[in-house]
């Protein structure tokens, strides 16, 4: 079904990257440890955007999620550092998150994976198109008056306006 | 082409041998990925040494002498030396991340040169995002600062890891802001093709401005004088790094030094043309020498500004930092893209067939070179009535508390 | 290639895990850090699909750049409020949080 190739094995790594970290994320008591496990993760993800070509967005990932936004965790866990090693790692409603998380799971792969894999599992996939968009393509689209434009400049603003109330928030009143 | 084994037909010749094709391709990648990281791993031996030279020059005084001829094999017996200290971990520290992080600081020092052309036909991965892979592979550089400050369990190391990484997140926004428009110049964020874009007229001289503020960010990145207080070693012990000792302090020491390096030869790749020179397309291996030569003449004048230039305050780096560096590589790059649509506008932009030829491209490059001239021209006059106005404000306040009280010493700034 | 699935499948494992995180962790950051587990989740389901199905139009790659930018801005803004709440009730855990329960 799935040939065993360089791809496949960059896959398998990448997806043990990915959920190993994950469930380190979620599980791991002392926060520092799961923000690591959640630099793995990402690195995963990063992982898969390069299998899937589509380097830009990897670099952007390691860029943006590990260059910052896991440094930004990082600083927040060391500031809140009585918080760090808490004793009781989850609230009274864990069972039933667990339950919940569990369907969830139960149904997406039900629901889409399965009929995506009647679609698309053994037999299709040599049909995948080898002709790639690029990032020139996904610049263009970006500034693109009848594609992404608007969305994009709203994005600006967002990042504006987050980093006003950051700081206005976490700003010490004096 | 001549029936000589060489790395260039090496595939070929494996399989030629009676080899598996994919065994033999899987060797030339692994001996290609081998030859590119242990480049850096070997110069960075010689770096150390050229460093003290230099810097002895600087301070007339003569550096090593002592180990091998004209003191070349100091490094490695420095290097042997650091080998054969006791490795100690600090009590309650979390050893696993200890020892990861020299790892994960060499490490991401190594993989920026996969990127880097060192001939028309060398390069380690040709991608289509060169210059943001650097970025991204640079922005692995926080982790490793605090991982290590963090992991070694001192306040000490944390601290300096602190204040590392504010330095590193800060400069790395005009560091961004100013390989945009070298990128905006070449059309690509490949390497090579940017290589390729220089040869009719190194992006120095069409924008200067943002090969300075390059330089300046780099510096700050690396942690080379005059932005090194977060180790400042002749007034502080060391920042993040302060635990650790034998083999994995050398590692971080070398890392260090490699990144230095590094940036030099990015600073080269990507301003001053890279391999290009002449008759480089008759025979590559030139494309080494031109390379070395131009990383040789950034990276001396490195060490020269090490020596000379007097180390700032915390305060002055990040003033210096937001309130300087980052608007001016604002403008810079919005300047650049308007004159870069003007020239363009009206046809001086040279055509596509001779974009390698160095009279196609006078006009354009006058053009954006006198741009960047006016913006250096305002700078410097802000500075100028900007310093008119703080001295003569310094010098109010000094006559005032004359009469009053003792005056602040200076730098103190004035306090509330 | 690999199969679309399998990308799907390690997307969706991805989610529940984030999911889970955010339902059932007490302290605050923890719970963020399920939000970005769980954004990943969908940024792979986005360039997957991108790839398998229309790699020409950018729609996939564009909202996976916008996701960036809004997990950035949560990521900010998010831990602002958790360092301003640190700050006045010297906790992070969320269930201590409740000043605007009624």
């Amino acid at each position: 079904m799935i040939e065993l190739n360089v791809q496949t094995i960059a896959f398998l790594i990448c997806a043990l990257f990915i959920l190993g970290g994950g469930l380190g994320v979620v599980t791991t008591r002392n926060l520092i440890h799961a923000t690591l496990y959640l630099i793995l993760s990402l690195f995963g993800v990063a992982g898969f955007f390069v299998l899937l070509s589509a380097p830009f967005l990897a670099a952007v990932q390691v860029l943006v999620y590990i260059g910052a936004i896991a440094i930004l965790i990082i600083f927040a866990v060391m500031l809140t550092r009585s918080m760090t090693q808490l004793r009781q790692v989850y609230n009274h409603q864990w069972t039933a998150s667990a339950v919940v998380s569990g369907l969830l799971f139960a149904l997406l792969v039900v629901g889409v994976i399965l009929p995506v894999w009647g679609i698309n599992g053994a037999q299709a996939v040599e049909t995948v198109s080898e002709v790639v968009a690029d990032t020139v393509d996904l610049g263009k689209a970006l500034v693109d008056r009848n594609q992404y434009v608007l969305p994009f400049e709203v994005a600006s603003l967002l990042l504006t306006a987050a980093m006003i109330g950051a700081i206005v928030i976490a700003r010490d009143d004096e | 082409m001549e029936d000589v084994c060489s790395i260039n037909n090496l595939v070929r010749c494996l399989v030629d041998g009676g080899m598996d094709a994919g065994l033999a391709n899987f060797i030339t990648i692994l001996l290609g990925v081998v030859l590119v990281a242990a480049l850096p791993l070997v110069t960075v031996i010689f770096l150390i040494w050229v460093e003290r030279k230099v810097a002895a020059r600087v301070q007339d005084r003569i550096g090593p002498n002592r180990v091998g001829p004209f003191g070349l094999l100091q490094s490695v017996a420095d290097a042997l030396k650091l080998l054969t200290k006791e490795d100690i971990t600090p009590m309650g520290a979390d050893k696993f991340i200890y020892n990861l992080a020299p790892i994960i600081a060499f490490a991401s020092i190594v993989l920026i040169w996969a990127v880097i052309p060192f001939t028309p036909l060398h390069i380690g991965a040709d991608l289509s995002i060169g210059i943001l892979y650097f970025m991204a592979v640079g922005s692995i550089a926080t982790v490793k600062v605090m991982v290590a400050g963090w992991s070694s369990n001192n306040k000490y190391a944390l601290l300096g890891a602190f204040r590392t990484i504010a330095q590193l997140l800060s400069y790395e926004v005009p560091l961004v802001l100013a390989l945009i428009v070298p990128v905006m110049l070449a059309g690509t964020m490949s390497m090579q093709a940017m290589t390729v874009a220089q040869q009719g007229m190194w992006f120095i001289f069409m924008a200067p401005v943002a090969a300075v503020i390059f330089f300046i960010a780099n510096l700050a990145e690396v942690g080379r004088a005059p932005f090194d207080l977060l180790e400042a070693e002749s007034e502080i012990i060391a920042g993040y790094n302060i635990e650790y000792s034998g083999f994995k302090f050398g590692m971080f020491m070398a890392g260090e030094f490699m990144h230095a390096f590094t940036v030099c030869v990015l600073l080269a790749v990507i301003f001053l043309g890279g391999w290009s020179g002449p008759f480089v397309h008759e025979v590559p291996v030139l494309g080494f020498v031109y390379l070395g030569l131009k990383t040789a003449f950034v990276y001396i004048v490195m060490l020269v500004l090490r020596s000379t230039v007097p180390r700032v305050r915390i305060d002055q780096l990040m003033a210096f930092n937001w309130k300087f560096l980052v608007p001016i590589s604002i403008v810079n790059l919005l300047l650049t893209a308007f004159l870069l649509y003007i020239v363009r506008a009206l046809g001086l932009a040279p055509a596509p067939n001779q974009a390698t030829d160095f009279v196609a491209n006078l006009p354009q490059t006058i053009v954006l070179f006198v741009g960047n001239l006016a913006l250096v021209g305002v700078i410097v006059s802000m500075i100028r009535s900007q310093g008119r106005r703080q001295r003569l404000a310094d010098e109010a306040r000094l006559a005032e508390s004359e009469t009053e009280e003792p005056a602040l010493p200076a730098g103190v700034p004035a306090g509330d | 290639m690999v199969p679309l699935w399998a990308y799907l499948l390690v997307a969706a494992g991805l989610f529940c895990l984030g999911a889970y995180g955010v339902l059932s962790r007490r302290n605050a950051i923890a719970v963020l850090m399920g939000i970005e587990l769980m954004l990943n989740a969908v940024n792979i389901n986005l360039v997957a699909f991108w790839r398998y199905l229309s790699p020409l139009n950018m729609a996939g790659q564009a909202f996976t750049a916008f996701i960036f930018v809004i997990a950035a801005a949560e990521a900010a803004v998010g831990l602002a409020i958790i360092i301003s709440v640190y700050r006045s009730r010297q906790s992070v855990i969320v269930e201590d949080v409740d000043i605007m329960k009624w």
